[in-house]
């Protein structure tokens, strides 16, 4: 398994192949459906978003609260596909990498191919094990969107798949 | 006349709840070990490992198994010669969950469909009830997660399509949903009654152990058939290929009317989590 730490720089990313197993550690932010429908929002209205989107890694996730003394509640991968519609503007913004899971559109790929960017499969339904890679989490947007916030996380060893490459290849 | 006190309900409710969260059931925990040890795909058995190895996390933990804590789906199997005192039922089957999702720390997943407002405690429940002879409370606490919800279709078939149109209609729905269910999945089917009673019998299906077959050895023949088809589409774990593209399929049914073949088909992704209890 590779391990590899993000921001991945495009020399990183090039040296990637669909179907590769990998460790991440590094921020990263959550973000799903709500999040995302705010962040385009403050985009259409020319205002200035909470957190830089050029550089950084997405998670499409929502945790579940923490529990007392602990970093994370489960934080695994949703489904990916629902934010087809979003994500090839974020990458044109500069977007570094995306984690979720399952299939994502042409139009999603063709974004990735041409962005120089990567997408990662976290593994849906193992929320348990990912939280235990999060060792700090820091709301940092939209807190009334309660687990749809965005949370900054700083991962160490979290295990994904590579599911599109940038040069085209998918695992799917 | 047997009564029981909602307070009773409440507090089952909201055992079935902590407990289902953080636990996949043993025969879908089997069927899971089994799926691994038959993986030669590379990806998907490293995704199966996983899988197995979060719900073990998780149990030690008691950390809910997958952050989709799920709409909670109650049913109730309820005794005719029961009388519930103590307030409202609802109240206490939604106060049960409430508490449950609190006190668990579970996401709280339910909102308005229009605002996407979010509730807040996760309620309420999708509550169903059943009339049955005696005086026994069944109850069923299924919290289901919407990844693999969201993939889930009814076909109103004609009479003529028959068996082979009810197997199509469960392959081409697994089919479709891909990856994104978080397969392998497990897949509920209802077939007969009408447009509402075979969806409500599509997630009772669900309730049933994974691996375990309906009593009728036709519909037997067809989870059987459906499941062979559904693990020939190599789809694998997570959509990364293979050959265990589900658990198991379970059929449920009901008459129907002479001029249609209903059939439902909920799809449940490979954590499935389903907690039973009798008062």
């Amino acid at each position: 398994m590779k391990k590899l730490t993000l921001p991945l720089s495009k020399q990183t990313v090039q040296s990637l192949k669909a179907g590769d197993s990998v460790l991440l550690s590094g921020t990263i932010l959550t973000a799903r459906d709500c999040a995302h429908k705010r962040i385009f929002s403050l985009l259409d209205s020319g205002e200035k978003l909470p957190f830089k989107i050029d550089g950084s890694t997405t998670y499409y996730a929502g945790p579940c609260p923490a529990k007392p003394n602990t970093v994370s509640g489960s934080c695994g991968p949703t489904t990916s596909a629902r934010m087809n519609i979003y994500a090839p503007r974020l990458l044109d913004l500069g977007l570094n990498a995306i984690i979720g899971k399952g299939e994502m559109s042409d139009e999603v790929q063709k974004a990735i191919i041409k962005n120089r960017s990567i997408y990662f499969a976290a593994i849906g339904g193992a929320g348990a094990l990912y939280a235990n890679c999060i060792k700090q989490s820091e709301l940092i947007a939209f807190e009334d969107l309660l687990s749809e916030a965005v949370y900054k996380l700083e991962i160490i060893d979290f295990p994904a798949i590579v599911a599109y490459d940038c040069f085209g290849g998918k695992i799917y | 006349m047997r009564r029981v006190n909602c307070k009773i309900i409440e507090d089952c409710i909201y055992k079935l709840a902590l407990k289902a969260c953080i636990s996949l059931t043993e025969p879908c925990r089997t069927a899971l070990e089994c799926a691994y040890q038959n993986e030669d795909g590379q990806a998907s058995a490293f995704a199966l490992k996983t899988i197995l190895d979060n719900s073990a996390v998780a149990e030690d933990l008691k950390m809910p198994i997958c952050q989709d804590t799920g709409l909670a789906v109650v049913i109730l199997e309820i005794g005719q010669e029961v009388y519930f005192e103590g307030g409202s039922l609802n109240l206490a089957i939604n106060e049960g969950v409430r508490r449950a999702y609190s006190d668990g720390y579970f996401r709280k997943s339910v909102c308005d469909p229009i605002t996407r407002k979010n509730t807040g405690d996760n309620t309420p429940a999708a509550i169903h009830t059943e009339i049955t002879d005696g005086d026994k409370i069944k109850i069923t606490f299924m919290p289901k997660g919407f990844g693999s919800e969201n993939t889930s279709k009814i076909f109103m078939l004609t009479p003529s399509q028959g068996v082979d149109g009810i197997i199509d209609a469960i392959v081409e729905t697994v089919k479709l949903a891909g990856s994104r269910p978080c397969p392998p999945v497990y897949v509920g089917v209802g077939i007969g009654g009408n447009f509402d009673t075979c969806a409500y019998l599509a997630k009772k299906a669900l309730t049933r152990d994974v691996g375990s077959r309906n009593g009728r050895s036709d519909v037997a023949n067809i989870e059987k058939e459906a499941l062979k088809r559904i693990n020939e589409l190599n789809i694998g774990c997570q959509g990364f290929h293979g050959k265990v593209s589900a658990i198991g399929v379970s059929c449920e049914l009901a008459p129907t009317h002479i001029a249609g073949l209903p059939v439902a088909v909920n799809i449940q992704c490979h954590c499935v989590r389903c907690e039973k209890a009798v008062i």
